[in-house]
């Protein structure tokens, strides 16, 4: 939780299109999906960013584009002060040896037919880092790590609960000492009684080893305990970033209150006191965003402008930056 | 006034090749007219076999209910034939799932999936059900109704697929709807607005519900009573504001313990509830909770503890006074 630290990365101006294409033999492209247009932000060292929003809004995007696992169309990503889209083969693997990602699905991101060992050191044995009797040892102190036992390196991940691959997948991403970790929705498909769990071990291992996240999820209650700093994607651009108590307590984006109040809170008494804002009809394709403010359609504040202007991305206060015409 | 449903020790059973799935062990609950039943569980606590065995709708074999008496207005709905049980299926009681798109049929209408419910337990005409079905495709707050019947499924977004799955479980004025899950699949902003039309279609039609879901947030604003399942067992009931303000199931607190609340700006650890929830398989002699258990003393590991009131209608299935830590 270090406010003022350094910039451990920092990403411009960041557009990932995906083309549409038609036909088999003779491919021509027919449109774009805008998944990401345009987003900017910074992550200081120890520090965890939330990314949140609505299945579409490009937060996943977002995570693997950073990572170089989708190339940017446009925009740089620098980490460490080193702008990773202008890096190629072995110069862009070694900088990944300090970036890793934890996926959502514990079922479909481990190999079936490796062993947990053999997947844990898979990382150390392809950046030559350790093998054989020095990468089990890795393994089994990496296994430890996670709450897991190291008996476990020779089963296979069939054998495992889904917090259980959770974990295999952290020791995982652990294995090489990454700086910087991308939580691609690591909970969301976990059980409740397990998402505490394996966000408690997040917690422990960033304290222990300095570790700087990107905790992308849709669950705001669960963002908001992990972050330090929280930003609100909708429709390929962020809307709102502020502080975590700031984002909540005073949130200017329409977007993000109407988001907030669509929480349910475990509590039946502020249940029964809440006003929820409803919002009309539902998030519009990427395709074809709307124009001006690509909220507009849906908003329940907009005004001429909205439609025709896209709003500047402004800092309202120190550290709380919004894009909405109409928040003061 | 006797309750519109009565569950009385439902078991059910799941004969599979690895041998027994011990999925309902002996759950019972009241509905009563016009009341919301929330039912909490996490996956495989057997909420959603405990809704379909109601409704007789497990596939047998493997299912089989082996004991139990599912009494609707005095009729014990294990004990109808085929044809009797399908006249109140969809109509007196209806049901609404988690995925809307695997429980319509692809390949017709919106239209006439719900024209075929309207004319075979109503006894419509073809216009008559037509006409039917556009006003409850406008209940349900589908714009363009008149239109959209000649859609297919895939022509609708997840939300909207939802709303014409309400529509049609409407469609013959149900007593009960049973919802199993019916938000998971959608986004927060898309559950609050189906969340909002249940409670609206409520208080317009009457009816009871019960809503099953994993997500302790959802019922605290729409049910009157909650029963919290764990292992095939329901472990705690209580009306709405008792479960949530004095829950005396150790379960049911560490659930509650384990979310993080968007309400409160300080930051405390989760408490996490240690270990997995037990193989149905092979469950253990004593209590099912026993081994996550921070309460367990040596009877919990030996008996079994059955489901009393502790309270005035709020009962527990635990040795243990959670207030004091100390066994009752």
């Amino acid at each position: 939780m270090n406010r003022n630290g350094q910039v451990l990365l920092r990403v411009e101006n960041l557009v990932k299109w995906f083309p549409i294409t038609r036909g088999i033999i003779f491919t021509r492209t027919i449109g774009y999906v805008h998944a990401v247009d345009g987003v900017s932000f910074e992550i200081r060292r120890g520090e965890t960013l939330g990314l949140v929003g609505e299945s579409g809004c490009g937060k996943s995007t977002v995570g693997r584009t950073i990572l170089q696992l989708h190339r940017p169309t446009r925009g740089h990503v620098y980490f460490d002060g080193i702008d990773l889209t202008q890096l190629r083969g072995g110069e862009l693997r070694r900088m990944r040896r300090r970036m890793q990602i934890i996926f959502q699905d514990p079922y479909a991101s481990l190999n079936p037919r490796m062993t947990v060992g053999q997947i844990i050191a898979e990382p150390l044995e392809i950046h030559g880092i350790a093998r054989g009797k020095e990468a089990r040892e890795r393994v089994e102190e990496l296994l430890r790590l996670v709450g897991l036992n190291p008996i476990f390196a020779d089963r296979y991940p069939h054998e495992f609960s889904g917090g259980q691959r959770q974990r295999i997948g952290i020791a995982r991403a652990l294995a090489l000492q990454p700086d910087f970790i991308v939580c691609d929705e690591p909970i969301s498909a976990l059980d409740v009684s397990i998402q505490a769990q394996i966000v408690n071990l997040l917690q422990e291992l960033q304290e222990r080893f300095h570790l700087t996240y990107l905790f992308i999820a849709h669950d705001l209650a669960m963002v908001r305990h992990i972050s330090d700093r929280v930003a609100v994607m909708y429709l390929g651009k962020i809307v709102e970033l502020a502080d975590r108590i700031e984002l909540y307590e005073n949130p200017l984006h329409p977007y993000t209150q109407a988001l907030l109040s669509a929480v349910p809170v475990p509590d039946p008494a502020v249940e029964a006191r809440r006003q929820r804002i409803i919002l009309r009809g539902e998030v519009p394709s990427p395709v074809n965003p709307p124009s001006g403010c690509r909220f507009h359609p849906r908003c329940p504040i907009a005004q001429e402008i909205c439609k025709h202007v896209e709003p500047e991305w402004r800092e309202i206060r120190p550290g709380h930056w919004v894009a909405c015409h109409l928040a003061a | 006034m006797p309750p519109l449903l009565d569950v009385r020790n439902l078991e059910v059973r799941f004969f599979t090749r690895d041998g027994v799935v011990h999925a309902v062990n002996g759950v019972s609950f009241q509905l009563h007219e016009g009341e919301t039943l929330g039912i909490v569980g996490e996956s495989g606590s057997g909420k959603s076999v405990t809704m379909l065995s109601i409704l007789r709708l497990i596939p047998q074999p493997p299912g089989r209910i082996t004991k139990g008496e599912v009494l609707f207005q005095g009729v014990d709905l294990l004990k109808l034939d085929e044809a009797d049980i399908r006249r109140i299926r969809g109509s007196k009681i209806a049901m609404v799932f988690q995925d809307p798109m695997t429980s319509l049929n692809p390949v017709l209408t919106i239209g006439r999936q719900i024209t075929e419910v309207l004319e075979t337990h109503l006894n419509m005409s073809p216009q008559e059900a037509r006409q039917r079905a556009i006003e409850l495709l406008r209940m349900v707050g589908i714009p363009n109704a008149a239109e959209r019947l000649n859609d297919y499924p895939h022509q609708f977004s997840g939300g909207m697929r939802q709303r014409v799955m309400i529509a049609m479980a409407l469609a013959c004025h149900p007593q009960i709807l049973i919802a199993d899950e019916p938000t998971t699949a959608l986004d927060v902003t898309i559950q609050a607005q189906i969340i909002d039309l249940v409670k609206r279609l409520r208080d317009e039609l009457g009816m009871a519900i019960i809503w099953i879901t994993h997500d302790l947030g959802v019922v605290a604003g729409l049910a009157h009573r909650v029963a919290v399942m764990y292992a095939g067992y329901i472990v705690e009931e209580a009306p709405v504001l008792e479960l949530y303000h004095h829950p005396r199931h150790p379960y049911t607190l560490g659930l509650l313990g384990s979310l993080p609340r968007l309400d409160r700006r300080e930051r405390r650890r989760l408490v996490s509830i240690d270990g997995m929830p037990p193989d149905l398989l092979e469950l253990p002699a004593g209590c099912p909770f026993a081994p996550r258990c921070p309460y367990a003393f040596d009877r919990c590991w030996e008996e079994n503890p059955r489901l009393e009131e502790i309270a005035p209608n709020h009962r527990i299935a635990c040795w243990v006074d959670v207030q004091t830590g100390r066994p009752r």
